[in-house]
């Protein structure tokens, strides 16, 4: 008995001092990105692995500003366009397709269900070529809409829409509002919908912080700086006229990940739910 | 009467709000797969194609497949690329990620403090890589950047490294920050696959004196097969397509050293001379490694599922009878 306490004893503290590790290197990079953006190049220079922050972030603001090329509130705005476009288009027409795929009979469905995981298994940088060609064609280079129609296809969200509808929904509230006369796309927009909030709360945040975080495509179909979202904007900082200025570069690195940072901490616990929740797939 | 009549009629609103989602395939996803694939056989290349919009099957409609595969040593090498950095990334990745799942799912040594460990050993995955991929450069710059800084306090290098000249560290260098990224997620995978299995499985097994190791390595482990073939596949295909980290981190380079497939098919279509047509033939022959290869995988998956199926019920039978021996035994 006593030997089985040491053990454990033993066992627990390499696991805690292991976890310990891990999570101060999953911290320690973005806590030094934090302070160095608020040192002066010279500073970095000098030291570039700091305990306290200093005092020169508004003059890293200032020269941010003069050098003019990154545009940090360009691109919030752009992105924000863009991820918040894409998670709407992306939420509504996979809880409708989910809401097909669970409340009707029709002979298609299971061929259908199927025919949606096999798309899941192409990904998206296969079509850029031809997808590109087509954009071009269209005269629609420099314009969100290419960037946010794709959302209407996104296999893996009705996916998920589906597995939580297979489990939430009754036929009898359809039944009961039909009975009271409405229409079954008044029946989806006012009685289901509201049923998959939480749904669509976890897969909003995922679709949002996915299109939020994608730099293939912008950087394909956007070649305006005006049009930039935040990745392109973060990719301008490796040029020629930041690699002398560390602190800038740490600057603008801190403002491009501050706002995803924030949302994580305050929505980290839904988020880890919604991920194991989409596991059970496998 | 009127209700039934009704019922019949409802079908076609599976076909109706199915109709967004298909169309949004047909335009967003079959046309541009389908166009790609046409590119791949024409002359389309350079800008004024593009502007003219004017294209012919080449006399030879299979050039450019043939100019890659066999006389284009870049498209081998991104391809080698891509390998040697993925595995580099995801051996030590599902090694660390089972570790702490037996770690996490243990019950009899409960760890506490879980919930935090997860939200920090998951965060790295959900920022932007492009962001990432600069500050990890901005890490390893040469001659005065944080990871050199650290070397000559441990008194390790006396001369600064010149990280990204160096291919091997470039490459590994990508592979960490791929591992760092990833493995919080593939622990959170595997932990809910360990959460979904039979908890009666372990009930057997503790009743026959397993210990924590052994219940891991002969339960844990084969009934997590599924879930970890589908980690591999995804994880893959995530190497395949990987573009943000490699491109901003050093640009593919040096030498090409971490020019990994996607890149290279960036490059040849979106610099220099713009040849579509041949970056598309490289996406096609992508397209079907990534398919041939899923397809391998769920054909795996199905016979591992017929398999596991009875591995289950005989473990079940197995429990049932060591239960009635129990309840025999007492009485």
């Amino acid at each position: 008995m006593d030997k089985r306490t040491v053990g454990a004893r033993i066992f627990k503290c390499v696991v805690y001092t292991v976890c310990i590790v891990l999570a101060v290197i999953s911290l320690y990079p973005f806590f030094v990105m934090f302070l160095n953006a608020t040192r002066s190049t010279s500073e970095i220079w000098q030291n570039p692995l700091p305990l306290l922050p200093s005092t020169h972030m508004f003059d890293n603001f200032r020269i941010i500003r003069d050098i003019g090329t990154f545009d940090a509130l360009l691109g919030f705005r752009n992105s924000f366009i863009v991820a918040g476009g894409t998670t709407i288009l992306a939420t509504y027409v996979s809880s409708l397709t989910a809401f097909a795929l669970t409340a009707y009979h029709w002979k298609l469905r299971q061929p259908f269900f199927t025919f949606i995981m096999a798309v899941m298994m192409v990904p998206a940088q296969i079509l850029t070529i031809g997808y590109f060609t087509m954009v071009w064609q269209l005269d629609l280079v420099n314009n969100f809409l290419p960037l946010i129609m794709p959302a209407m296809a996104a296999p893996t969200v009705v996916f998920f829409m589906r597995q939580y509808l297979l489990a939430t929904f009754q036929i009898d509230i359809v039944n009961s509002a039909r009975i009271d006369g409405s229409g079954e796309f008044r029946i989806f927009n006012q009685i289901i919908l509201p049923i998959m909030k939480p749904a669509i709360a976890t897969q909003a945040i995922f679709v949002f912080v996915g299109s939020w975080n994608a730099l293939f495509l912008p950087r394909v179909l956007l070649t305006d700086r005006d049009m930039f979202t935040m990745p392109l904007m973060v990719s301008l900082l490796q040029g020629n006229i930041y690699d002398t200025e560390f602190g800038v570069v740490y600057l603008g690195l801190a403002l491009s990940i501050l706002p995803i940072f924030l949302v994580y901490f305050f929505l980290a616990r839904y988020i880890i739910a919604g991920i194991q929740l989409g596991a059970v797939k496998g | 009467m009127r209700k039934r009549h009704k019922g019949v009629n409802y079908a076609k609103y599976g076909y109706i709000f199915s109709i967004p989602f298909v169309l949004g395939f047909l335009v967003f996803t079959l046309y541009p797969l389908g166009y790609t694939a046409v590119l791949a056989f024409t002359d389309f290349s350079g800008a004024a194609s593009l502007i003219s919009g004017e294209m012919n099957i080449l006399d030879d409609p299979f050039e450019n497949f043939s100019m890659l595969l066999f006389d284009n040593q870049l498209f081998w090498t991104s391809i080698t690329n891509t390998f040697r950095i993925w595995l580099t990334n995801f051996i030590p990745q599902i090694v660390l990620a089972l570790l702490l799942t037996a770690w996490f799912t243990n019950n009899r040594n409960k760890i506490r403090g879980q919930g935090l460990f997860k939200v920090l050993f998951y965060m790295p995955n959900i920022i932007t890589a492009g962001s990432i991929a600069v500050l990890f450069g901005a890490f390893f710059a040469f001659p005065l950047g944080p990871a050199n800084h650290i070397l000559s306090l441990l008194g390790v290098e006396n001369h600064p490294f010149n990280f990204t000249a160096s291919p091997a560290a470039s490459q590994n260098i990508i592979a960490f920050i791929q591992f760092w990224m990833w493995y919080g997620y593939t622990m959170l995978i595997l932990i809910a696959g360990v959460l979904g299995i039979n908890p009666e499985l372990y009930e057997v097994a503790e009743i026959d004196g397993a210990n924590g190791i052994q219940k891991f390595f002969f339960v844990t482990l084969p009934n997590l097969k599924t879930v970890l073939l589908f980690t591999v596949v995804t994880s893959i295909v995530g190497g395949i397509t990987m573009f943000d980290i490699p491109w901003l981190f050093n640009q593919g380079g040096p030498v090409n050293s971490t020019t990994t497939v996607s890149l290279f098919i960036y490059n040849l279509a979106f610099t220099g001379r713009l040849r579509y047509n041949v970056a598309a033939a490289a996406s096609i022959l992508v397209f079907l490694m990534i398919a041939a290869l899923s397809v391998a995988v769920f054909y795996l998956l199905r016979d591992k599922d017929a398999a596991q199926l009875k591995k289950e019920e005989r473990a079940l039978r197995r429990a049932l009878k060591a239960e009635m021996k129990g309840v025999q035994g007492n009485g």
